[in-house]
């Protein structure tokens, strides 16, 4: 440690301390850090002291840093260390710990955008100056603000009734608070409803999802609004308001008894494209399936008989308690929540976009989520393994891996559960038929607990793999043997070889890719998506199921594709944050926000389009705009929009920006 | 505007029907075609392998020709060149994009056609399939109105071979390269009946027939096979090549596996003339080896349209065991919102 000579400065003017950290080698081996504190010392405006370290965010460097504060009475205090997405909050503690209030402070990220960056230490030195002078000159202009307290409605909505949503509303609702589950289909469940086993435990997907699914449908604390979506979310963290539409079922909740005989009556069989992955029938009167919660059949408009013709009236003439209401229409319900907690979910790709593997044209083709409804007992051939005619048994299945992920074309991602799955599909049908299983894969990558002795497993049973990716499934027989059946052309990358495979059946592991309208739902609720689709968090790896929006929590397969033990997680990990902010009561919203100076406001609305967070209100009778500092993300946008210059980001106003740019325009060579 | 036309060599010859059902084509859709003044062979698929230099400068020669020719015939945009060869087409957009995204393979090419008194500028022509013209920038709906004898009762198999629209080569506007539609919708506006040809887009053998028989018999006799199985009456081409394979040497497969294909083999570009009314000689027809005449006397007779295919029946017959096929969506440059 080295004490740089005092300047006399900071006589009337700010006090400023300088701390210049080592980071250990990190920062020290290629920045001199003794001469830029020295430097500092010396040559900076107001810097009344100014030492290096070899740890600034130890014990030890915060103590130093408050032990200055008291007796050197800084005012404010500048750190050259790394970046201020890791340490900000650990000096900005220290310095409110000796009473200097936080926003005083300012970080010179020396690491990140000068050591680590940079391959010449003299160079390394300069560019370590600039940035600390621009840090230094900045902090003289930088005002004391406090963060605002904002009450937490301590009710939470959750907005899918997949395994996710369903795992974050009973933890919720255990722990004694209030939430409601909105789900867009009649019943909640997901996709995991669908499915007929869950790897590698074999476990029946029905039977552990379905008494969390009645726990949740009858659950005191939980309001299920099935059969609805989110209109629109207004408001900010502590105090949503939520528009929620409630499609008409034409079925009275409070008067049907679940009896099921409507449907029976129904004369009107279409295919369903949803629940039975467009494998199975359903009538037009419906219940996804029968365990299905609520347990209130719903009624398609667009293909009951009643609804096109205004014949028929079949389900309502049959039903005792008279529930059937073809009079009902959407209703319209408004929620005040704290918290939101989004678990939308995935689809599945759309085979028909590779054409080549002849989904959609050839018959025996089917996609993995086809599989599911194929394998299920509850499904359109009782769990009959069985080709499109619903009556042959496969001699031979053909499993194609990674069919639009790890694709340039479609999706580079890879989508995670695949490989599982086709383990598992493998194991169903060397178990339920005599087929022979071929699967084709690029790598295989079982990569939980349990997972790679499932793959060992499969290897004992005798499921053949096929490292190499598919051409094309083709009907055009070449060879003997392929007559009538389906050719895989495959290049078996193992052997160097190219091959055909004739078979019974194919499945295409299609990838999980994001709902169609992830993106407009993004929009909705103030979140932003990856380049995929995918619903942004806050940190990839420290901060999993937050968003960059307060109060907004992601958890499950929208944020990403995701296997089910890590959706459950992802849901139960969301409503422990949103538990946690509840409890506090609470919450510190980071006065870093747009103030518009009213008095000067034209009103001319320009900021309020512009504003990626909707917090900025029109008021009508004053003719200003006015802005919700609790929504308020301090991006800057309207301060830059505005045509009359009289809205101020705070932290961020002219003069702080412009002698930080003064400071780092430093020339070592002037 | 007006396009640049690169009829290629077999169009002067061999495959003198698709030049001349071409040029009726084009004049029936108000096409502007304008052939590119002494152009000269693209080199096919042979010389690139010998002389990569001289491949390129060879091609290059047509380019810098196209590029001082049409130099303002589109608008401000950049020349548009047609080949309604799939190896002319090629060769033509593979050399203007590698001398685009090589510099010095570009000098080279230059310094060749130097002693020619040309030059080309990479980047200034945009190579395009006649096919591709016609059905993106036409448009089926402009052709579909030009009909006046729909193909309603042919069946055809739409044939793109294995060169129009593989390697994708950047700039290639054809949507999908395994398993392409666009000549299946292009055949639809015609009217006519269009079979799923699986083999749709693989290889007639090139040059194999000059090379090895029983490898271009093979591959021939797979396709003729294929159509056969599907009921096509006949194959519909973009390529004078595969033309002339499938034509010239199905006897010769007949021979070999003791067959007795009788496949007539067409340009895309005869049926659109058929459909459009136009007189058969004009289009070529009848300079077919597998003569077209008895599949062709369906044409004219008159059938009613098909009804456009039910979404999907909305019920079942009893006891039917079977299980609904997918619906098929509409994929094809599917605009991902992502």
């Amino acid at each position: 440690m080295s004490d740089a000579p005092k300047n006399g400065r900071g006589n009337g003017g700010p006090r400023v301390g300088v701390y210049v950290c080592h980071c250990g080698s990190n920062i020290a081996g290629m920045v001199d850090v003794a001469e830029v504190a020295r430097w500092a010392g010396e040559g900076l405006p107001g810097v009344v002291v100014a030492r290096d370290y070899k740890f600034m965010c130890s014990s030890l460097g915060q103590e130093m840093i408050e032990e200055d504060i008291r007796q050197q009475k800084l005012d404010r205090v500048v750190v050259a260390a790394c970046s201020p997405h890791l340490h900000e909050k650990t000096f900005r503690r220290a310095c409110a710990n000796a009473g200097l209030n936080p926003f005083l402070f300012q970080m010179a990220n020396i690491r990140e955008h000068v050591s680590w960056c940079s391959e010449e230490k003299g160079p390394a030195t300069d560019k370590a100056r600039a940035t600390l002078a621009g840090a230094v000159r900045r902090v003289a202009h930088q005002r004391a603000l406090e963060p605002m307290a904002v009450k937490v409605n301590p009710a939470t909505l959750v907005v899918g009734g997949g395994i996710a949503g369903i795992q974050a509303a009973l933890e919720l609702a255990d722990a004694g608070l209030p939430v409601t589950l909105v789900e867009r289909e009649p019943s909640i469940g997901g996709h995991m409803a669908q499915f007929d086993k869950t790897f590698p435990t074999l476990d029946c997907a029905a039977c552990i999802l379905t008494p969390r699914m009645s726990e949740v449908g009858q659950h005191e604390n939980v309001t299920l609004l099935s059969y609805a979506e989110v209109e629109e979310v207004k408001g900010s963290i502590g105090d949503f308001t939520v528009t929620i539409r409630r499609k008409a079922r034409y079925v009275k909740e409070d008067a049907c008894t679940g009896c099921g005989v409507c449907i029976e009556k129904c004369p009107q069989s279409v295919v369903d494209d949803v629940y039975e992955a467009g494998l199975g029938y359903r009538k037009a009167i419906y219940r996804p399936f029968p365990q299905a919660v609520p347990k209130y059949p719903v009624i398609d408009t667009a293909c009951c008989t009643y609804f096109k013709s205004g014949k028929c009236k079949a389900c309502q003439i049959f039903c005792t308690p008279g529930a059937v209401d073809f009079e009902q229409r959407d209703e319209t319900v408004e929620l005040h929540v704290g918290n939101i907690i989004l678990a939308t979910g995935y689809e599945l790709f759309d085979c028909t976009r590779i054409p080549q593997y002849g989904y959609g044209r050839l018959a025996n083709v089917f996609t993995s989520l086809e599989f599911e409804r194929l394998c299920n007992a509850a499904g359109p051939t009782t769990g009959k393994i069985v080709l499109r005619d619903g009556v042959t048994e496969p001699k031979r299945v053909a499993v194609v891996h990674c069919v639009g992920s790890r694709d340039t074309r479609h999706h580079e991602y890879c989508s995670a559960v695949c490989c599982m799955s086709a383990l598992k599909f493998g194991h169903l049908i060397l178990e339920k038929t005599k087929a022979e299983v071929w699967s084709f894969y690029i790598d295989m990558r079982p990569l939980h607990k349990g997972y790679e002795e499932f793959y060992h497993r499969l290897l004992k049973e005798g499921m053949h793999f096929v490292r190499g990716r598919v051409a094309e499934v083709t009907d055009a027989a070449r060879l003997p043997g392929e007559e009538g059946k389906l050719i895989v052309q495959y290049e078996d990358t193992l052997l160097g070889r190219q091959r055909r495979l004739p078979v019974d059946m194919v499945l295409l592991m299609g990838a999980l890719e994001p709902r169609a309208d992830a993106k407009a739902n993004a929009l909705k609720f103030g979140l932003s998506c990856s380049m995929d689709g995918w619903l942004t968090e806050r940190h990839p790896k420290l901060d999993p199921v937050a968003t960059m929006t307060d109060g907004v929590f992601i958890a499950g397969a929208c944020q990403g594709p995701k296997d089910i033990p890590d959706s459950v997680a992802q849901g139960a990990a969301a409503a422990a944050r949103v538990h946690g902010m509840i409890s506090r009561g609470q919450v510190l919203i980071e006065p870093v926000v747009a103030q518009i100076d009213e008095e000067h406001c034209s009103g001319c609305r320009v900021c309020n389009t512009m504003c990626p967070f909707n917090a900025i209100e029109y008021v009508a009778a004053e003719t200003v705009s006015r802005i919700n500092p609790a929504m308020c993300k301090g991006c800057g946008t309207c301060v830059a929009a505005c045509p009359a210059g009289v809205i101020t980001g705070n932290h961020f106003d002219n003069t702080q920006v412009f002698s930080e740019i003064e400071g780092v325009l430093w020339d070592a060579a002037v | 505007m007006a396009y640049g036309y690169y009829p290629g060599c077999s169009l002067e010859h061999s495959a003198a029907a698709y030049d001349d059902s071409t040029r009726a084509v084009a004049r029936a859709m108000g096409v502007d075609l304008v052939e590119l003044d002494d152009w000269n062979c693209c080199g096919a698929t042979e010389y690139i392998a010998l002389s990569r230099t001289g491949a390129y400068a060879l091609i290059g020669r047509n380019l810098a020709l196209a590029e001082a020719q049409l130099a303002g015939k589109n608008g401000g945009g950049k020349a548009v060149l047609a080949a309604p060869c799939s190896a002319c087409f090629l060769n033509l957009s593979k050399a203007e994009h590698y001398v685009e995204s090589h510099p010095d393979l570009a000098d080279q090419m230059n310094e060749a056609l130097a002693a020619g008194g040309l030059h080309h500028t990479p980047g200034t022509v945009e190579v395009r399939h006649l096919v591709e013209v016609l059905v993106t920038d036409v448009g089926l709906e402009a052709i579909r109105a030009r009909v006046k004898r729909p193909l309603h009762a042919l069946r055809v198999a739409p044939y793109y071979g294995c060169l129009l629209t593989r390697p994708q080569i950047p700039g290639h506007t054809m949507d999908e390269a395994e398993y392409p539609s666009f000549l299946d919708d292009l055949l639809r506006a015609l009217g006519a009946e269009v079979v799923d040809f699986p083999l749709k887009t693989h290889c007639c053998g090139g040059h194999m027939t000059q090379i090895s028989a029983d490898t271009s018999n093979a591959l021939l006799h797979r396709l003729l096979k294929s159509a056969a199985e599907y009921r096509a009456d006949l194959v519909a081409t973009v390529c004078p090549m595969c033309q002339l394979n499938l034509d010239a040497y199905q006897s010769q497969v007949n021979r070999a596996y003791g067959t007795d294909f009788d496949l007539p083999i067409l340009y895309f570009t005869q049926l659109m003339g058929l459909a459009f009314g136009l007189d058969a000689a004009a289009l070529g027809l009848g300079k077919e080896i597998v003569s077209a005449e008895r599949a062709l006397a369906k044409v004219g007779v008159e059938r009613p349209a098909p009804p456009p295919a039910p979404a999907r029946p909305a019920g079942r017959r009893k006891g039917d065991k079977s299980l609904p096929m997918p619906r098929r969506k509409a994929h094809h440059g599917r605009a991902r919102t992502s």
